[in-house]
Parts: structure tokens; C-alpha cells; sequence
């Protein structure tokens, strides 16, 4: 087992990961994003007509040979739309290709994430075989990196989020994601640390104890994002759902397509072994 | 969780050492960070590259898998 063989399946368990979470963000999530963007425009309309239209004149005639012109019109409009003349990709293509782009570029970045960190965690987490290390890698990898940023800073459908606010809500998001990151590494590593000491149960209760305790008060002294105005809350409530089971979708597939092939690798190699340790003894 | 498998009863699972993963994990931990940062934020609350065509084509995902968006 290296750190080659380990990735390579992490590269193709993420791809296939892109593929069902896109499957399953075009299927359940973009019914919610389109009832958004519906909202959001008729917002637009009813609020910033002729603001709208100028902008529509200045972005258009200009998109593709000056980007920053654009770019610098659409701030000056204080946020953008979606789906009118001005965007510079159709609404057809944001949902369909644009969208299987992000899924297959995350889930391939993940899922050799993921591989790299299982690769460092086979045969350090106690006596686990090894696809058992890379299945646990990638839960506890899914609850801090995903499900717990889910909770606290929860997908925003568009049309929620003020622009003036998204650097603001960027530095958050990443920087709570980095803690809950950072504290289940620090917790894995101190349940292995306990382990020597206590049983294996009362270890894993002490990490997955500390890490509970450290993002929990994260989240309560992190600030609170409110933009929602008047969005309807079943709209928003379906899309965050929606997103969530993207996320688990994609997180699920590299777990569950990485362990196998990781487990293979292992029952391969200890084949191998055995043959060569019997073969020795003769 | 901390029962031995029946096909390796009591065998030490062989571990991957730290110096061979870390010219991968240096490499590749790069490359997906990059990846990431141009599916989640770039053109949002900062620009690595200028314009909104990267913005606009992953927009969806963006809002899906969560990130922050306008």
C-alpha cells in the first residue's frame, strides 16, 4: 500500500462522487433554485428597474472582450441576476454543465483529500484494517468539513445574501470550517493518544467529547448570519435540505466507493504477504 | 470498532510512512486547494481572476454545496 495506489482510488471515488451529487443536486436542489432566482428577479423588477436596464446595456455589449468592465458594472448594480441578458452564462448552462463542473472539481479534490488523509491514518488508528481507518476517516471528515459548516452558516438558495456582506459571510464560513476541521484532527489525535490509556470506547467518547465541546462554542461566539428579509421560508428550508443531501450524497459515494476499492488493495496485499510468509517457512 | 478482522487475527496493520505521503500531500493538497477556492469563491468575495465567468458557470454548485454566495 502506498500513497500513490491510496490516491489514485480517492481521484476516481471523488469523481464518481461528482456524478451522483450532481445527479442529485439537479434532481432535488435546482426545483429550489429556480423558485429562487423567480423570486429574486421579481424583486428586482418591482425595486431597480432602471438600474437594471443600464446595466443590461453596459454588460451585454461587453462581457466576453472586457470582463472587469463587467465585473465593475455589476458591483456598481449592487449584486447581480440571474438568467437575464446580462449574465454571461445561460441559465440552461448554469444548471447542467456549470453545475456537474463544481460537483466533479470538488468531489475530485475531496476525494483525494480524503485518500491522502486515509493513506496517513492506516495503521495508526489502533489495530483497524485499513479500509476500516479510511471509512472512519471519511465520517469523521464528512461531519467537520460538511455537515457541521451545514449547521452553523447553512446554504443560502440565491436571492438570500446581501453582496455587500459576502466577504464578511466568506471569512466566516471558512474560518468556522477551519476550526471544526482543525478540532476533529485534534481530537482524533488525542482519542488515539487516550487509547493507550483507557479502553477504546472511553477514548473515542473523550474525542468525539472535545471536539463536540470546541465546535459547539464556535458556533455560539461566531457571529450570526440574518439576510433572509421577507424569502419564503419553505422555499429556503427545501433548498437547504436540498443542499445537505448533495452534500451527503458526495461525501457518502467517496466513502463508500473508497473503502471498497481501499479494502481490495488490503486483502490483495495481505494475500500476497501470507503467500510469501508460507513459502519462507518451507 | 476494535475488533480484529478474521482474515488478519492479531496482525499489525503496516502503516504508510509520513515522508512517502508527504511530497503527495504537499502536491496534491495544493492543486485541491486552488480547485476548491475557484469553485467556492473565487470572483465572490475575492478575485483571482478578474471578470465573472468562472462565477457564473459553477453559480449553481456554488449555492448547492454550500458556500457562501452574493
Amino acid at each position: 500500500m502506498t500513497a500513490r495506489n491510496i490516491l489514485l482510488r480517492g481521484l476516481i471515488a471523488g469523481f464518481v462522487a461528482g456524478i451522483f451529487a450532481f445527479l442529485v443536486a439537479h434532481q432535488v436542489g435546482e426545483p429550489h433554485v429556480e423558485k429562487a432566482i423567480a423570486l429574486e428577479e421579481a424583486g428586482a423588477a418591482d425595486e431597480a428597474a432602471p438600474a437594471e436596464h443600464s446595466h443590461e446595456e453596459g454588460g451585454s455589449g461587453h462581457s466576453h472582450s472586457d470582463g472587469e468592465e463587467a465585473h465593475e458594472h455589476e458591483e456598481a448594480a449592487g449584486g447581480h441576476s440571474h438568467g437575464g441578458g446580462e449574465t454571461e452564462v445561460s441559465r440552461d448552462n448554469q444548471r447542467t454543465w456549470g453545475l456537474l463542473t463544481g460537483t466533479l472539481v470538488v468531489g475530485t479534490a475531496l476525494g483525494g483529500i480524503i485518500a491522502l488523509v486515509s493513506a496517513a491514518a492506516i495503521g495508526r488508528i489502533g489495530r483497524l484494517r485499513p479500509a476500516t481507518s479510511t471509512a472512519l476517516v471519511t465520517a469523521i471528515g464528512f461531519v467537520s468539513f460538511a455537515l457541521m459548516p451545514w449547521f452553523k452558516y447553512p446554504a443560502a438558495p440565491p436571492a438570500v445574501g446581501s453582496g455587500d456582506t459576502i466577504g464578511e459571510r466568506t471569512v466566516d464560513y471558512f474560518v468556522f470550517l477551519a476550526i471544526s476541521v482543525l478540532a476533529a484532527v485534534a481530537a482524533t489525535l488525542l482519542a488515539r493518544r487516550m487509547h493507550t490509556q483507557v479502553s477504546a470506547y472511553a477514548s473515542v467518547v473523550i474525542g468525539a467529547g472535545a471536539y463536540l465541546l470546541i465546535v459547539v462554542l464556535a458556533a455560539i461566539v461566531m457571529p450570526t448570519v440574518n439576510e433572509l428579509g421577507d424569502f419564503p421560508a419553505d422555499t429556503l428550508w427545501y433548498f437547504r435540505l436540498s443542499s445537505l443531501f448533495t452534500l451527503a450524497t458526495m461525501w457518502g459515494v467517496i466513502g463508500v466507493i473508497l473503502t471498497g476499492l481501499v479494502g481490495r488493495l488490503d486483502t490483495a496485499e495481505t494475500a500476497v504477504a501470507q503467500r510469501r510468509e508460507l513459502a519462507a517457512s518451507l | 470498532m476494535s475488533q480484529v478482522s478474521a482474515s488478519a487475527p492479531d496482525v499489525e496493520v503496516p502503516s504508510i510512512p509520513l515522508a512517502q505521503i508527504a511530497p503527495w500531500a504537499v502536491f496534491f493538497g495544493l492543486i485541491a486547494m486552488l480547485a476548491l477556492f475557484f469553485v467556492s469563491t473565487d470572483q465572490g468575495a475575492t478575485s483571482l481572476i478578474s471578470g465573472t465567468a468562472i462565477h457564473e458557470w459553477v453559480h449553481d454548485g456554488r449555492h448547492l454545496l454550500g458556500y457562501p454566495c452574493h
